[in-house]
């Protein structure tokens, strides 16, 4: 009588797995070569600002969600071309664990950003930065600088200026919303031979 | 507000050449030359930023000393696609002067002075914009 080898059926069960991940989620598999690999990645710097209303906000509010963290001006050009990206990023993705937060550096604050966000149909949340928040991130010498966070709270990626284009940061958010199981799957391919039965 | 660490941090692009001497009486006119120069590859905004919400290159005087005035005339800007733009910007670019006109006041004392005033201004090149700049510039006169 045949008789399945545990090899078999947990090779099988790779596979099944593989194709259930595959076909149950909407979402693209993607390699990003711009993330940094996981142990290079620094923790993103937390920060106490206020949004809109008032409310303070902090990066770490966001852990466990990727995090497009975007420092840019009203007077930038190469910014405003990015906004209507990370408008549609957001709209596309915030279902997903994924949100946009742009840290204005306009030294009039609000009273050049109100006007400035309701113009552009900005959907995603905007605080008013500061020189020790452009500090802890490095100096933020110029605008835009968009820094691309992964679900632990570290920094995947920095983009300084218009260094990439909007597939590019499709293509960063995406490989990090990935769930984990499909990453290792897309990445490390498990031999059932080398699965051997206690 | 959050800008002076940025300026520290950045480079400014652009600089403010030296402004020769003007002399003339009481009552005359003079007119000083300020020559400026934007690095290659970078451009400023010009004084008649194509939007409101563009930083405008000024001149403002802040001591005139014993000169009167300071209307200042600015060159033609051009107009560039700049920095992924799709519409062009009303930008300077590479050298160009402002010309500043003065007039030497009635109850000057004769002698040398200096009127002092700020240039501002905000580049950007196609890739990245630098944080609004301001110079301190100075007009040395001469009163006959």
């Amino acid at each position: 009588m045949l008789r399945p080898s545990v090899s078999v059926v947990l090779f099988s069960a790779v596979a099944l797995g593989s194709f259930f991940v595959g076909c149950s989620s909407n979402t693209r598999t993607v390699k990003a070569a711009s993330l940094k690999p996981v142990s290079d990645r620094k923790p993103a710097p937390d920060f106490a600002l206020k949004d809109a209303d008032g409310r303070i906000v902090h990066i770490s509010d966001y852990k466990g969600k990727v995090v497009l963290l975007d420092f840019w001006a009203t007077w930038c050009g190469p910014c405003r071309l990015e906004i209507p990206w990370f408008i549609e990023l957001q709209r596309d993705n915030k279902d997903r664990g994924f949100e946009v937060l742009g840290v204005s550096m306009d030294d009039n604050g609000w009273e050049d950003v109100k006007p400035f966000l309701a113009e552009m149909k900005v959907n995603y949340r905007v605080v008013i930065g500061n020189d020790e928040t452009a500090q802890i991130y490095g100096g933020v010498e110029s605008l835009p600088t968009t820094f691309v966070i992964d679900r632990d709270g570290k920094i995947a990626v920095v983009h300084v200026g218009l260094t990439t284009t909007k597939k590019g940061f499709e293509d960063e958010v995406e490989q990090l919303l990935q769930p984990a199981s499909k990453v290792a799957l897309d990445r490390v391919f498990v031999p059932a031979f080398s699965l051997r039965p206690r | 507000m959050c800008l002076p660490f940025l300026f520290a941090q950045g480079s400014g692009h652009l600089t403010v050449g030296a402004i020769h001497k003007v002399e003339g009486k009481r009552n005359a006119s003079v007119q000083a030359k300020i020559p400026v120069t934007v690095d290659a590859g970078f451009h400023v905004n010009s004084n008649t930023p194509s939007d409101d919400y563009l930083i405008p290159l000024k001149v403002i005087w802040t001591a005139k000393g014993a000169l009167e005035g300071g209307e200042l005339v600015y060159p033609k800007p051009s107009m560039e696609k700049v920095g992924g733009t799709d519409k062009p910007l009303s930008v300077f670019t590479g050298s160009l002067d402002i010309l500043a006109n003065f007039k030497v006041a009635a109850t000057a004392t004769a002698g040398p002075g200096a009127v002092a005033g700020k240039l501002s201004y905000q580049a950007c090149n196609d890739r990245m914009c630098f944080p609004p700049k301001t110079i301190e510039i100075s007009v040395p006169y001469q009163v006959d």
